[in-house]
């Protein structure tokens, strides 16, 4: 992850349904916050208090905040909405950040994308660090983070492929068995894109834990719900041999196994084939020819 | 409220936890039995409920609530529930004066961008009562279903508008609970109803996903459901937990088992 962070521009953190994402943009702002960055936050998704939930208080008093969960559309006419919606809100946070390293986290790039047409986010977001550069203290490249939650399974190629082309480093979340991966995709200017796959967990205190590899355990792990019920108990129908049984079955010969009983059954002379005749009453309809039928062979 | 989905849940009316967001869903089935057990659940745990009922009549809820347990005609009449019965009211939206907003306005309006009036009207059923004394346990919003808003012309970012909106009053605010539901009709082409659920989804914390069997209609297994926990904001130490269960459906309860453990197969 540190690798992560020593990028700048546009990151997208890609998650789903079944591996969210939020945990892991907090535990990059706090990072940035313990790096001595500035660190704006647009919060469209969950309130502020919940959002802050996690962070100590040393980091929370350095996170700049701008509420759009609130009242996004100004419904409430209270006045405290923040002015030009959701669009106003994100060229609001570029105007106000100071010279120097700034990480800016949106919560969430698809609540923005869902609302603002696709064009107008990303010139803001193009806007955001061309304006960062403007105002001094070096190329917008190593100043200017912006790390984007988007959610894989809202958005359609379109814009996902635009927003793909902007960002400098795309990290896709999934996992498997219980452990989180976060596949990272880097471009970096005249470089090719590397790809590379971390494992990685999220702790309550929202520091990042990098695990070597994927887990090695690929059996699921016994579920407490589910009561160890035995299919065998309580049937209608019995399936257990008693000691009688089990002999008799064992010592039955099979009709088709060849065995050297059989063997010599068939070798000892039977009964004389006198002893077998058949009888036979011709009806009305036979046509016996006492010829040999194959007389006329030349055996 | 059917005791063996709270066993399930590890949830009682006593115990039920506020601020959250539960998200039900159906695929190839009816999942409006849930609909009926929560609904009966926070009756029992002393909530005060508001329910927009965009698909049943107040009578047929009634009827099954009866047998859950509880009065929803004794509830509405106490204050405990504020029911907007929208077979009903959708008549009423033409016979009054434009003037007067009605939660239902966007189906007199050719082209109605958002669902602020039925918002207003959830607020206003929800706010707390200013007599001192808390009659009630926390405010729940229970909607069935989202999905006919969509039939009716709303666009998804509208209704996941409303719901936002919602859960910044009713969860945030007010530390009360949502139910919705929606429906998969797991038409890859019904794009607006998969932003919806998927647009929800990342907002939950616990969905229960009630899906038909693979295999075809069966008389001793209705369905599966699936539940899935997700805390949204906060890191766990172990992953999002989720639990799939086989269901059948009777007169008064539902009883769950593991997959392939229905007692008519054993």
């Amino acid at each position: 992850m540190e690798s992560v962070l020593a990028l700048r521009g546009l990151v997208l953190l890609r998650d789903s349904v079944e591996w969210e994402g939020r945990s892991l943009l907090k535990a990059l702002i706090k990072k940035a916050a313990l790096g001595g960055e500035q660190v704006h936050i647009l919060g469209c998704e969950v309130s502020e208090e919940e959002f802050r939930a996690g962070f100590d208080s040393s980091i929370n008093s350095r996170l700049v905040y701008y509420d759009l969960f609130r009242d996004p559309l100004n419904w409430a006419q209270t006045g405290e909405a923040l002015p030009g919606g959701p669009l106003g809100a994100l060229q609001a946070m570029c105007e106000r950040t100071d010279p120097g390293p700034v990480t800016v986290a949106l919560d969430s790039l698809s609540w923005l994308l869902l609302r603002l047409p696709c064009a107008a986010l990303c010139q803001a977001l193009c806007a955001m660090s061309r304006q960062h550069a403007c105002r001094g203290g070096g190329p917008a490249a190593e100043q200017l983070c912006v790390l984007g939650l988007l959610h894989r399974e809202l958005h359609g190629p379109g814009p996902m492929g635009a927003l793909s082309s902007l960002a400098q480093a795309e990290v896709t979340l999934s996992g498997t068995a219980g452990q989180a991966s976060a596949h990272m995709l880097r471009r970096r200017p005249r470089q090719r894109p590397t790809l590379e796959t971390l494992w990685f967990s999220v702790l309550p205190d929202l520091s990042l834990d990098l695990q070597g590899g994927p887990p090695l355990e690929s059996q699921p792990h016994p579920d407490p719900h589910t009561p160890q019920v035995d299919p065998a108990s309580h049937l209608t129908f019995n399936l257990h041999l008693s000691k009688r049984e089990r002999e008799a079955k064992d010592s039955l010969t099979l009709p088709f196994q060849f065995s050297s009983e059989k063997q010599q059954a068939l070798l000892r002379p039977g009964p004389s084939p006198a002893t077998s005749r058949i009888f036979y009453e011709p009806d009305a309809f036979d046509d016996l020819d006492p010829e040999d039928p194959d007389g006329d062979l030349d055996v | 409220m059917f005791p063996e989905l709270n066993n399930l849940l590890n949830t009682t009316p006593d115990r039920a936890e506020q601020g959250k967001l539960t998200l039900l869903c159906d695929a190839n089935t009816d999942g409006s039995f849930l609909v009926h057990h929560f609904l009966s659940f926070y009756l029992k745990a002393n909530c005060k409920v508001c329910f927009v009922a965009l698909i049943q009549s107040f009578s047929h809820y009634n009827i099954v609530g009866q047998k859950l347990g509880v009065s929803l005609t004794v509830a509405r009449e106490c204050g405990q529930l504020v029911f907007l019965e929208g077979l009903k009211s959708s008549v009423d939206v033409f016979f009054r004066a434009q003037a007067e907003p009605h939660p239902l306005q966007f189906l007199r309006e050719a082209n109605a961008e958002n669902l602020q009036p039925l918002y207003e009207f959830v607020r206003e059923a929800l706010k707390p009562v200013d007599d001192g004394e808390a009659a009630w346990r926390c405010p729940v919003l229970l909607v069935d279903d989202l999905s006919v808003l969509l039939s009716l012309g709303m666009g998804a970012v509208a209704v996941l508008d409303f719901i936002h909106y919602c859960r910044a009053t009713v969860c945030w605010e007010r530390k009360g609970n949502i139910v919705a539901l929606v429906h998969d009709s797991g038409d890859t082409e019904d794009e607006e109803n998969n932003i919806l659920l998927n647009g929800l989804s990342h907002q939950s914390h616990l969905i229960l996903r009630a899906e038909g069997l693979a295999t075809g209609f069966c008389r001793d297994v209705h369905g599966q459901l699936r539940i899935l926990w997700r805390t949204p904001s906060q890191p766990t130490t172990q992953r999002d937990w989720s639990l799939t269960y086989q269901y059948k459906i009777q007169d008064k309860s539902v009883s769950f088992f593991a997959k392939g453990m229905s007692p008519a197969v054993l």
